[in-house]
């Protein structure tokens, strides 16, 4: 009896076994990290420490920004509610760490988007969401108003862990210019130097250099010199190894510069729905299947627009009405002399 | 049964990490200490620059480290002594002011007395163009302390005469020792030194050619406002801010290490010391001392550990040591999280290891030897 009783409870176990592999295989298309997500009830997302436009938190604590509202879209798309996302704020050293360790999802952080660190470090970057450069910034009162006035024995204060301290040198370097790199690990430290006289110029990416100067003790006495001497691409990234995560948040970020592009806003989202054109129809989910391959239902993108807003929104928001890059320069839509360009949703 | 639980957890980790990297497609080694690193450093004891490599980087960090924790070290053992035996003192103001001065330091976090000074210098410090020349020859600047160079001319020769008068000064020592011990001679052994090392150097430049010339720093013109000093050496503001800090700091606990030391040799000991004769001074050097010493060795001992350690809150202030260097940006630019981050445990564990053994050394020769 007792051996049957054996083979039976193996048999059952094995049936279970199989059961559970069965359901697994299914469910692995929805992705672990989407599945985590749901099963946590909020996305995390690592952010900066505090760089205005960006991300950055007010006194109560309320995170705002062109990065913070990737992480906003992709938690209105996979948990249906724009709020639910828990902010980490990283430095430039820890950014990278905190994503292949699994502490957070996605990381929206001002990153540059390059060979090495997508290909290299266990890291993929799904799309861009800033195209920046790397400025310089001086005191109007040096007189200098151009790169080339720089001379031998210049000292420049920066930010450690980022592109920028190559960028600087590649710059100084082709230039024949001796410099003192002043390089400290958060952003403030390096605005504090600056302001206090430490270092002739401060450099780092252009928009940057333009939130940063809100802060300074008098913001007027600064420039920000024209040259531009990189490319600096900045985008959402995620882990390697998870497709359908990756995907929902390079469509998350997508269907908001879409969205910007056959004119849908956060105020005339619903009413689109029985618009004449397929394509927007697709935008606002009453065509088509768009949320089924990444395991969401059909209006994620809707509830994205509805509760983020399309990309135009986001920015004037964010970087235009806070006077730290009125101009949209580069990052105005393709139809509008920008480069902002991205594949149809369809 | 320990080691096997010891190996079990090890184990267990590194193939936690080593299942985990894979998965995410990060591959392990220490290759990358060969690459070009493509960063430059603020300030280097060795020549370096972004075209050498991540391991000279790392060395540049490391000899950083050791420099200010060096400098730390003899400062906070000179105010620590210093300050020790003010706290000792019959006189009530000095006394009291120690006091004031070890409550106040030991008692606020390092970081934030390191963000005071660095913070504090750069704002009270003037700009190139407004600085005071002090003696006419150093600067110190919100850029740095500019000092001049020295130029020397037949180096070598000044060098080994230097040598030559610290060798026969230590002969001469074990010599007059010996002379007390079997004679009970005294000799003027201190005047002797001082003699020595200054008459053999001097003799080395006016004889021996040996010349030495000072590089004086200059200003130099950037822009309109915008200033440095050319020539000599510069000392950066992070160097200073975050030597002093560790030294104010460190001194605090080294203060109460030396008075502890004092008090802890009986006073009996000094009463039987005077009763036979000897001066004060003696007394001091021949029977409280050596005594003293034993029980001030160990716990300095620690407080230089800590000192070393403290020093890698340096990032927080741009001063390029082996955290900011190597733990931070040769990280970032490679993303070999684990291998850096084990170099780096394994250089302060190296560091730390060495000055305990010198430490225990130096106490083991001055300890009481039962005969």
């Amino acid at each position: 009896m007792f051996k049957y009783l054996k083979q039976l409870t193996s048999l059952v176990a094995m049936v279970a076994v199989l059961f559970t592999f069965t359901t697994e295989s299914m469910a692995a298309k929805k992705s672990k990290t989407l599945k985590n997500t749901q099963k946590k009830g909020f996305v995390r997302c690592g952010v900066s420490q505090g760089l205005p436009g960006f991300s950055n938190a007010d006194a109560a604590g309320n995170w705002t920004g062109v990065d913070v509202d990737v992480c906003r879209a992709v938690a209105a798309a996979v948990l249906g509610d724009a709020n639910k996302v828990k902010f980490t704020p990283l430095s430039a050293k820890e950014r990278f760490t905190a994503l292949t360790s699994g502490e957070i999802d996605i990381l929206s952080r001002n990153t540059t988007w390059t060979l090495s660190r997508d290909a290299d470090i266990g890291l993929t970057f799904v799309g861009v969401n800033f195209y920046d450069g790397q400025g310089f910034m001086v005191r109007k009162s040096s007189g200098i108003t151009s790169t080339s006035q720089f001379k031998n024995g210049i000292s420049a204060c920066t930010n450690i862990g980022t592109t920028t301290e190559l960028n600087m040198r590649d710059f100084f370097n082709s230039r024949g210019i001796s410099y003192e790199p002043v390089a400290f690990e958060k952003a403030d430290e390096v605005v504090a130097a600056y302001d206090a006289g430490r270092c002739d110029t401060y450099t780092t990416d252009k928009s940057g250099l333009a939130a940063q100067r809100t802060k300074m003790k008098n913001p007027d006495e600064h420039i920000v010199l024209p040259e531009t001497i990189s490319k600096e691409p900045l985008g959402p990234v995620v882990r390697q190894g998870d497709a359908v995560w990756e995907d929902i948040v390079r469509w998350s970020l997508n269907t908001m510069i879409e969205a910007e592009e056959y004119g849908i806003t956060s105020a005339n989202a619903d009413s689109m729905k029985t618009s004449d054109n397929p394509q927007i129809k697709r935008l606002v989910g009453a065509e088509g299947e768009m949320g089924a391959a990444f395991g969401l239902d059909n209006e994620w993108n809707l509830r994205i627009i509805k509760q983020v807003g399309n990309y135009g929104e986001s920015y004037k928001r964010n970087i235009a009405d806070t006077g730290i890059l009125p101009d949209r320069g580069p990052n105005e839509l393709w139809t509008k002399g920008g480069i902002l360009y991205v594949p149809p949703s369809r | 049964m320990t080691v096997i639980a010891v190996v079990l957890v090890f184990g267990f980790f590194t193939y936690n990490a080593q299942v985990n990297m894979e998965n995410r497609g990060i591959d392990f080694g220490f290759g990358f200490l060969s690459q070009e690193s493509s960063f430059d450093v603020q300030f280097s004891l060795i020549e370096y620059d972004g075209s050498h490599s991540y391991f000279r980087a790392y060395l540049v960090g490391l000899l950083n480290t050791i420099l200010v924790s060096v400098i730390g070290i003899v400062f906070a053992t000179i105010l620590g002594v210093i300050v020790g035996i003010a706290r000792l003192s019959p006189n009530y103001l000095i006394n009291k002011f120690a006091a004031f001065y070890v409550e106040f330091f030991r008692n606020i976090p390092l970081l934030l007395q390191i963000f005071f000074w660095y913070f504090a210098a750069l704002r009270a410090l003037p700009l190139p163009q407004d600085a005071e020349a002090m003696f006419g020859i150093s600067f110190l600047t919100i850029k740095g302390w500019y000092v001049p160079a020295f130029i020397w001319q037949n180096f070598d020769i000044f060098f080994y005469s230097l040598a030559a008068a610290i060798i026969s000064i230590i002969i001469i020592r074990v010599r007059a020792k010996k002379l007390q011990e079997t004679q009970g001679k005294q000799t003027p052994v201190l005047l002797i030194s001082i003699g020595l090392i200054l008459i053999l150097p001097l003799l080395s430049f006016l004889v021996g050619g040996v010349r030495l010339s000072f590089e004086v720093p200059v200003l130099k013109q950037l822009a309109t406002t915008s200033f440095i000093y050319d020539g000599g050496v510069s000392l950066p503001p992070e160097l200073i801010a975050l030597a002093l800090s560790l030294s104010l700091y460190t001194a605090t606990f080294i203060a109460e290490c030396v008075r502890a030391g004092i008090q802890g040799v009986g006073k009996g000991q000094k009463e039987a010391a005077a009763s036979i004769g000897l001066t004060p001074n003696q007394v001091l050097k021949l029977v409280v001392m050596p005594q003293a010493l034993r029980i001030i060795i160990p716990p300095t001992t620690n407080q230089y550990l800590n000192l070393t350690k403290n020093s890698s809150l340096a990032a927080a202030i741009a001063y390029p040591d082996l955290v900011l260097v190597f733990a931070g940006t040769a990280l970032m630019q490679t993303g070999k999280a684990i291998e850096i981050v084990s170099i780096t445990m394994f250089t302060y564990l190296s560091l730390s290891i060495s000055i305990s053994l010198f430490m225990n050394w130096y106490n083991n020769k001055i300890a009481i030897k039962e005969k």
